[in-house]
Formats: C-alpha cells, sequence, structure tokens
C-alpha cells in the first residue's frame, strides 16, 4: 500500500484496515502524531489529509484513497516553524507536551478555514483536542496571535 | 547510520576522548567533586572543550519544568544565557541523583524537584565557575578574583576566552567545598520572566521523543488482557481468533497471573490480537463490591467514633463546645474515586544488551523502583540494569507507583520470551481508566460551633477513607502511630486559627489500588475545609475573605503567607465588586509548602448551567525561580481541580471499573474554562513546591462561587452528578 506523507511517498505492507495513526507510528516512525484514547475523543492524532484536520486514529488506511498525510513533522520547514507553531512557542504553551502535535495541526487546519478566529471559534474548533495539563488559555491566546501574524504575513 | 567525518569532527573527537571535559558531580560523602570522565562520576554537570554545557536532571519531566528549573540553577552559576545549555536525563542511581527529601530514592514527586534541587544544582554550577576561574587565571598568570563568567566567556584582566579552552585543567583539580553561590543581586535568569522553557521547540515540532515514541529494531509490542475486577487471576486463553490476527505473535499468561500478554508486531495488531483473545479468569479472590458499598462504608465510618485521634485532642471537649454553641453548621462531603488519566498511557520498552544488561525506557518517575524491582525478576546486580529516563507525557501521580506497577509488568513479559527481542509494553486508554490506580473514595463529616458573634468555638472534622500508604514502601515514611499523614493533610495542619479542633480518622478497606493524584490528600482536604470556611462565614454574616483572614491573624509565618496570597488574590479579582450577572468564589489553601489562593468568577444559573468565567490566582511558592513555568503550572492545576471536580469520577459495579474511556471519564475541554491570571507574590524564602499547589484550592472556589450564585452548596462530587449543570 502506497501513502504520501510530508511530501515523502512510502510503501507499507499493512492491513487495510490498520488506523493511519499506527501505520505512521509503527510502520513509518513518524512518531509526531500520539495515540491518546484510540476513538478520536482526545485529538492526540490530528494530522492533516489533503489539508484537512482529521483524527488518524479513526482513518483506516485503505480509506486514505490517496490522499496526501501532512504530520506535525511536516507543518513548518525544517529551519522556521508554522506561524502556529511559532506562537506556540512564544506563549509557551506546553507543558508536558503530549497532546501538542494535534493541537497545533488542528489550530492550524482551523486558521486555513478561519483567518481571524473569535474566542468562541476557537473553543468550538479546539474543543475535540484534550490537554490533561490544562493549557486551553494559552492556546487561545496562541491561536489568536498566530492568526495576528499569518494575517500580517 | 553512517556517520559522516570531517577533519574537524574528528579532531573533536580525539579531543574529547583525551578527556577535554569538565564534569561536576559528587562524591558517595556527597560532597563536590570533579572529574574529566563520567565514567569517574556522575555528574550534575558537564562542559566540553567546544564549551557546551549540558545539565544532568535528576527528575523526570512530566511538563512540570524541571527539565527548564535544573538547567536554570546550573546556568546561573556558570554565567550562561540559557541557549548556551542543554539538558540530559540522569541515569538511575539512588546514591548520586537521590531526592534529597527522600532519602537514598531518586524518584519525583510531593512537588519537590526545584525545593531539593534549589541548594545542590547552584553548588554544581558554582563549582564548575569557580574551577574554571581557577583555571583560566593559572593560565593567564593572574588573580582570580578579577576574573568572572560572562555568558560562556572568561573575561577579565583585560582577557577573554571561551570556557572550553579552561575545562581540561579544570578537570584536574579539587572543587571548593564550599562554592561562593551568587546572591539574589546577581541573578539574572533565576526570577526572569522572559526565560523560556528549553524544551519548547521540540514540544512544538513533534522532535520530543516520549516513552511512546520508543522504536526500538525487532521490538515486540505487548498489551495485557486484564481483568475486570481487581484481584481475579488469569487461568488459561483460546486463542484462536486472535491468530487470525495479522501480525499477532503469541499469548501467554504472565508468571503472577494477573492478565495474559499478548504480542504482536505492532501496537494494532497486540490491541486487535487482544480483543479476539478469549480469558477465563478466577474471581474467587476479586474485589466485588460497588461505590455504593464503599460509600456506604465511609459514611458509616463518619457516623462513629474515628479510629484515630490526629491531633491526640479530648474529643468531648470539642462535642461539648459546640453542643454550647449559638449556632451549629454541618456538612458531609464525599469525594469520589479519581483516575489520573495523563495524556500519554503509561508504556515502557525493555531491551538486553548483547552483554546481558538491562535497558529500560521509560517515562521514569521514580526510577529506584522498578530498579530495585528489576533487581529481583532478573537476578542482576544494580550495575547491569539501566533506565533511560523518556520525556513523560502527564503523569499527576500516576507513574510513581511504589510498586512500580508497569514497569513489573514489562519486565514479567520480557522475561517470558527468549530475550532477543525488546518488548514494548502499552497500556490502551481503556486500560488507564479501567484498571489502574485511584485517587481514593474519601469522606469528610464536618461540625462547627459558632457563637453569637460569629467565632469559632468548636470544629470537629472526621475523614474516612482507604489509606493511600498503608501497604506500601512509604509506609514506614507516611504513617505515624496510625495515621496516614496523606489523609489528613490540609486540616490537621491548618495555618487556620480554629479552636476546639478536633481531627479524627477512619481507614476504610481499599476497593482499588489506591495512588496520590495531584496534590494528594489536598485534593479533598481543601475543598472541605475552605467550603466549610464558606458556610461558617456565612453563618456568621461575614465576608468570606474578611472571615478567612480574621483567622489567619495568628501573627504566624504560615498564616501571614496565607493571608497574603488571599489578599492579593482577592484585590486583582475584584473581590466583591463582580459585575451583574457574574458570582465570585474564593479558597486558599497551603500544600507542599506553597500558598495558593484562587477566586472563580462564574456567569449562569444552576438551570442554564455554569460557565467559567475567569480565575485569579495568587500564589508564594518561596523565590520564584522560572516565573513563567509557576504561572503555567498554576494553570494547568487550576484546571486539573476544576475539571475533576465538573464532572468526573470512577464507579464500581460488581467490582469493576464502569468507565472505559474519554466519552465516560470526560476531562476538560477548552471550552469549558475561561481566562485564568496569576500572580505571584515576591519572596526570598526557599522555592517549595508548585506542581501540586494549584489544584487544591481550585474546585472549592468554584463550589463556593456556585454557592454564592444558587442555593446549592455541593458537597458530593462530581458536581454535575449533584444538581449543578455546565454550560
Amino acid at each position: 500500500m502506497r501513502l504520501t506523507v510530508n511530501g515523502t511517498e512510502h510503501e507499507v505492507e499493512v492491513e487495510p484496515e490498520m488506523p493511519l495513526l499506527w501505520v505512521l507510528r509503527d510502520e513509518l516512525n513518524i512518531t509526531g502524531p500520539k495515540y491518546g484514547c484510540g476513538i478520536a475523543q482526545c485529538g492526540a492524532c490530528t494530522v492533516h489529509v489533503d489539508g484537512v484536520a482529521v483524527r488518524s486514529c479513526q482513518l483506516a488506511i485503505g480509506d486514505l484513497a490517496g490522499g496526501e498525510v501532512t504530520t506535525i513533522e511536516g507543518l513548518g520547514q525544517p529551519e522556521s516553524l508554522h506561524a502556529v507553531q511559532q506562537a506556540w512557542v512564544e506563549h509557551q504553551v506546553a507543558q508536558c507536551g503530549y497532546c501538542q502535535s494535534g493541537q497545533i495541526m488542528q489550530a492550524a487546519s482551523l486558521l486555513d478555514f478561519n483567518p481571524a478566529p473569535t474566542d468562541a471559534d476557537i473553543d468550538a474548533a479546539m474543543s475535540g483536542n484534550l490537554c490533561r495539563c490544562g493549557t486551553y488559555p494559552r492556546i487561545r491566546a496562541a491561536v489568536k496571535a498566530a492568526a495576528q501574524k499569518l494575517q500580517g504575513a | 547510520m553512517t556517520p559522516k567525518t570531517s577533519r574537524r569532527s574528528f579532531l573533536k573527537g580525539a579531543a574529547a576522548a583525551a578527556g577535554a571535559a569538565l564534569f561536576i558531580g559528587a562524591r558517595p560523602d556527597g560532597a563536590l567533586a570533579a572529574s574529566s570522565s563520567d565514567a569517574m562520576l556522575n555528574p550534575f554537570v558537564k562542559i566540553d572543550s567546544e564549551g557546551n554545557v549540558t545539565a544532568i536532571i535528576k527528575h523526570f519531566e512530566k511538563g512540570q519544568g524541571p527539565a527548564t528549573g535544573l538547567s536554570t540553577l546550573i546556568a546561573e552559576e556558570l554565567g550562561l544565557r540559557m541557549d548556551q545549555i542543554h539538558y540530559a536525563f540522569a541515569p538511575s542511581n539512588p546514591q548520586v541523583y537521590n531526592n534529597l527529601l527522600f532519602g537514598p530514592f531518586q524518584g519525583t514527586g510531593g512537588s519537590t524537584a526545584m525545593a531539593n534541587s534549589f541548594m545542590q544544582y547552584r553548588q554544581a554550577g558554582a563549582a564548575a565557575r569557580e574551577l574554571l576561574i581557577k583555571s583560566a587565571a593559572e593560565a593567564w598568570g593572574v588573580d582570580p578574583a578579577g576574573l568572572s563568567i560572562e555568558e560562556g566567556m572568561v573575561v577579565g584582566a583585560g582577557r577573554s576566552a571561551p570556557i572550553g579552552d579552561f575545562v581540561a585543567a579544570a578537570a584536574q583539580m579539587e572543587p571548593p567545598a564550599e562554592p561562593r553561590l551568587k546572591s539574589p543581586e546577581e541573578w539574572r535568569i533565576i526570577g526572569n520572566e522572559s526565560t523560556r522553557r528549553l524544551d519548547s521547540v521540540i514540544k512544538g515540532n513533534g522532535k520530543a521523543k516520549f516513552a511512546m515514541d520508543v522504536h526500538l529494531d525487532n521490538q515486540m509490542v505487548v498489551v495485557i488482557a486484564r481483568p475486570e475486577q481487581r484481584g481475579a487471576m488469569a487461568t488459561g486463553f483460546d486463542d484462536s481468533a486472535a491468530k487470525e490476527v495479522k501480525g499477532f505473535i503469541n499469548a501467554a499468561v504472565l508468571p503472577n497471573k494477573a492478565g495474559v500478554a499478548v504480542y504482536a508486531e505492532n501496537t494494532w495488531a497486540a490491541i486487535q490480537a487482544r480483543e479476539a483473545l478469549s480469558v477465563t479468569w478466577d474471581t474467587s479472590a476479586a474485589e466485588t463490591r460497588s461505590s455504593d458499598e464503599i460509600r456506604a462504608e465511609i459514611m458509616a465510618a463518619l457516623d462513629a467514633e474515628p479510629e484515630y485521634n490526629v491531633l491526640k485532642k479530648d474529643h468531648a471537649e470539642t462535642l461539648a463546645a459546640i453542643e454550647g454553641a449559638a449556632q451549629v453548621i454541618e456538612k458531609t462531603f464525599y469525594f469520589p474515586l479519581l483516575a489520573h488519566a495523563p495524556m500519554e498511557p503509561l508504556n515502557c520498552t525493555i531491551e538486553q544488551t548483547a552483554e546481558g544488561d538491562i535497558v529500560l525506557h521509560d517515562g521514569a518517575q521514580m526510577p529506584t523502583g522498578p530498579h530495585m524491582a528489576f533487581q529481583q525478576i532478573f537476578g542482576l546486580p544494580a550495575e547491569k540494569i539501566h533506565i533511560n529516563t523518556m520525556l513523560a507525557g502527564g503523569s499527576f501521580g500516576r507513574r510513581a507507583t511504589p510498586d512500580a506497577d508497569y514497569q513489573v509488568e514489562a519486565a514479567l513479559a520480557f522475561v517470558m520470551t527468549d530475550r532477543s527481542r525488546p518488548v514494548k509494553l502499552v497500556w490502551t486508554r481503556e486500560d488507564d481508566l479501567r484498571s489502574g490506580y485511584y485517587r481514593p473514595a474519601f469522606g469528610h463529616k464536618v461540625r462547627v460551633g459558632l457563637s453569637a458573634e460569629g467565632e469559632i468555638l468548636g470544629w470537629d472534622h472526621r475523614i474516612a477513607g482507604q489509606s493511600i500508604m498503608k501497604g506500601t514502601a512509604f509506609e514506614a515514611f507516611a504513617v505515624h502511630d496510625g495515621v496516614d499523614g496523606s489523609s489528613v493533610e490540609g486540616v490537621s495542619d491548618t495555618p487556620y486559627r480554629v479552636p476546639g479542633m478536633f481531627v479524627g480518622l477512619t481507614d476504610t478497606k481499599k476497593a482499588t489500588s489506591t495512588l496520590w493524584w495531584r496534590s494528594v490528600g489536598h485534593t479533598h482536604t481543601a475543598y472541605a475545609m475552605e467550603v466549610m470556611m464558606d458556610l461558617a462565614a456565612k453563618a456568621a454574616g461575614r465576608d468570606p475573605v474578611e472571615f478567612r483572614l480574621v483567622h489567619l491573624a495568628g501573627g504566624g509565618a504560615d498564616q501571614a503567607r496565607k493571608a497574603a496570597v488571599l489578599k492579593l488574590a482577592a484585590e486583582k479579582a475584584g473581590w466583591g465588586k463582580a459585575q451583574a450577572g457574574r458570582h465570585m468564589g474564593v479558597a486558599v489553601h497551603k500544600s507542599f509548602g506553597s500558598y495558593a489562593a484562587e477566586v472563580v468568577e462564574i456567569s449562569g444559573t444552576a438551570e442554564d448551567g455554569f460557565r467559567i468565567e475567569k480565575v485569579t490566582a495568587a500564589v508564594d511558592c518561596g523565590i520564584p525561580v522560572n516565573p513563567d513555568i509557576i504561572r503555567a503550572q498554576m494553570e494547568g492545576g487550576i484546571g486539573y481541580g476544576i475539571g475533576h471536580a465538573m464532572r468526573d469520577q470512577i464507579t464500581l459495579a460488581g467490582g469493576a471499573v464502569e468507565q472505559y474511556n474519554f466519552p465516560d471519564y470526560e476531562p476538560l475541554r477548552i471550552g469549558d474554562i475561561g481566562a485564568i491570571e496569576v500572580h505571584i507574590v515576591k519572596s526570598t524564602e526557599a522555592p517549595t513546591g508548585i506542581g501540586e499547589p494549584g489544584t487544591p484550592p481550585s474546585a472549592p472556589a468554584l463550589a463556593n462561587a456556585i454557592a454564592a450564585a444558587s442555593a446549592l452548596t455541593v458537597a458530593d462530587l462530581p458536581m454535575v452528578e449533584h444538581g449543578v449543570s455546565f454550560a
């Protein structure tokens, strides 16, 4: 089975039912997307497929249908972080950091569709991404900062 | 991997091989020592001839900040910028890397990482600084008193050179017994608001490696088929359906019969194969009680004379004072079992080296625990067992089990193999919620007698619940005269001036494995104390802040610091000036040596649902080493306390946990909480805890806000099960 992740094509020998999350993590050793619940209730596994945020724990590799996958590793350029990642660092969002790949991928997707989200927009778009460290107020601030940066750019 | 070797990197390697590095660590007697090789020394700081400085972090990093915090101490004393220091996690060694508050035991917990390291890491950094300066002074033939280290350069006497130039000579010197520590006036990094975490970038670009991300060549993944009821034993299994799962290797009953290990080529296959496995269980010794029975036992204990008289006071005297009071307030509280549910489910990986050594890759909160257990399981001496501490995706206490539960489980799964393949043990979220260790259920029954003038005359405080420490390796440390201190902390040692206070404790039977959960006993004691203080204030016709201040007016240092955070939080929150439709509640509590006050401001009604608009907090945790990390820990601690109080509980039916994953153990989500503002008290006291102290006051402050907005005083948690809804 073939798939494209972060612009690189890969060939994997797995059952079509295997979720994208486990293909990425166990077969390709791309470990930015995280396992947190396995049932799309925490968002730690969030990646982009053709630019849209999806829960990779619920997407069977057989259903990927040629979609191009972007993980946190492919969001920015090697030497320059994406505006959302920069805002995350500036606002010192991460504590343990385990959920943050998913948070950032979700936030980047939000800003693609809504360049100037309100607090309510952010709460709605980010409500599926759990953070047990409770970084939510900083996530809200960082999303807004990233939005401003992207609009100014 | 084929590394390319340039001439420059070859020379660099040759220099390193020649020993041009300075390590500062501790000798077995605790004295500082310098060495050119880490083979001779377990160091706290390493400086190579290129001037690269690495702080060796003896605590694990679960987000609470010690990797940055301990590096800050070294950087400060060594005259570095924060971007000039790197960190690495220390190996397991309970003699050198022990928590100074835990004895010969390496571990993180009780919010002690900064408190126990503050002097030790500064001394290590200062010793390195003095040796480098002495070495430079000798090389230059000048007086060391005129030299200093600024941003990685030795400067003075009209000269400057990188510190790396002096490490070889410094490594041959005897470090000063008492290096001079920089005074607070000299600090540039300690207390600096703009200091950033050293792990922010890797946690933003996916490069951070957690234990779950360990991927060793040829590794197998193991998940464990577990019983529904604690204590059930596996007697056999049928894996015929599991054999249909591609990637399934085999299954085997664990030597302790606690479950069946399912081995597979990858995580998905292991999970699928476990689902296909049919296990038979011997439930004759299994837990069969339900949550209702546990609650009934606790409630009955609260009505009987307590098993332990914690303060050794005359109970009859307290009862008489209350009988004679003008007003008596009484409230019975119940706190359910709670799971920790860190974002990264438990996991670890074990491999055997060609030399027969065992290596554990783990987000190891208490390395000494698995280190000792592995010596028995593998029959190896301590030096043949190595622990590679990885980043941990949260813990909240769960990774610190006195019996090293999940590491032992992985070791048992590993010893059943031929050891040619590494074994990675993975817990699913269902394992985490259903088969884990819990904050025990507790009940409090409190009766307070007030005089006609609103003065407290007597305070009868009875606590019943399941001891955390009894029956564990920590019993000798934490249990005195039968009293598990973690069951009563926050009540028996309250800084409030409470005349006629009696504290009674009754242990009830453990229904699950009990475990400390972010802020341990304070998770329930702060709630009972602070809700009672509000009820007493109301009965006395006094403002809740003013009433508390009256009872903190004894003049003790403890009381003064607690009063100061209370005043600060109230002032910053605009206490007493809530806008229309808003209500505020306050709570203040001391835990882990620190003082935290929180004002929760809510909107809404009990019928339509409340919304948490804002939390204003003040904290005094001694010298604030990394103010922004302190702020973050307060924010997180508040969210953790509030989220569980709102809607979480673990319940048992016939001994089996009823919750299975986040849908029915739903943590705080972003829309549940508004802004959090944290104010830090300036202090010259030694640093105290910050990972936990934010949690205890948060839930009672919310309860007090709800009481201010409605007729509800929530004494039963979680709130959503007892008449409260949230918008």
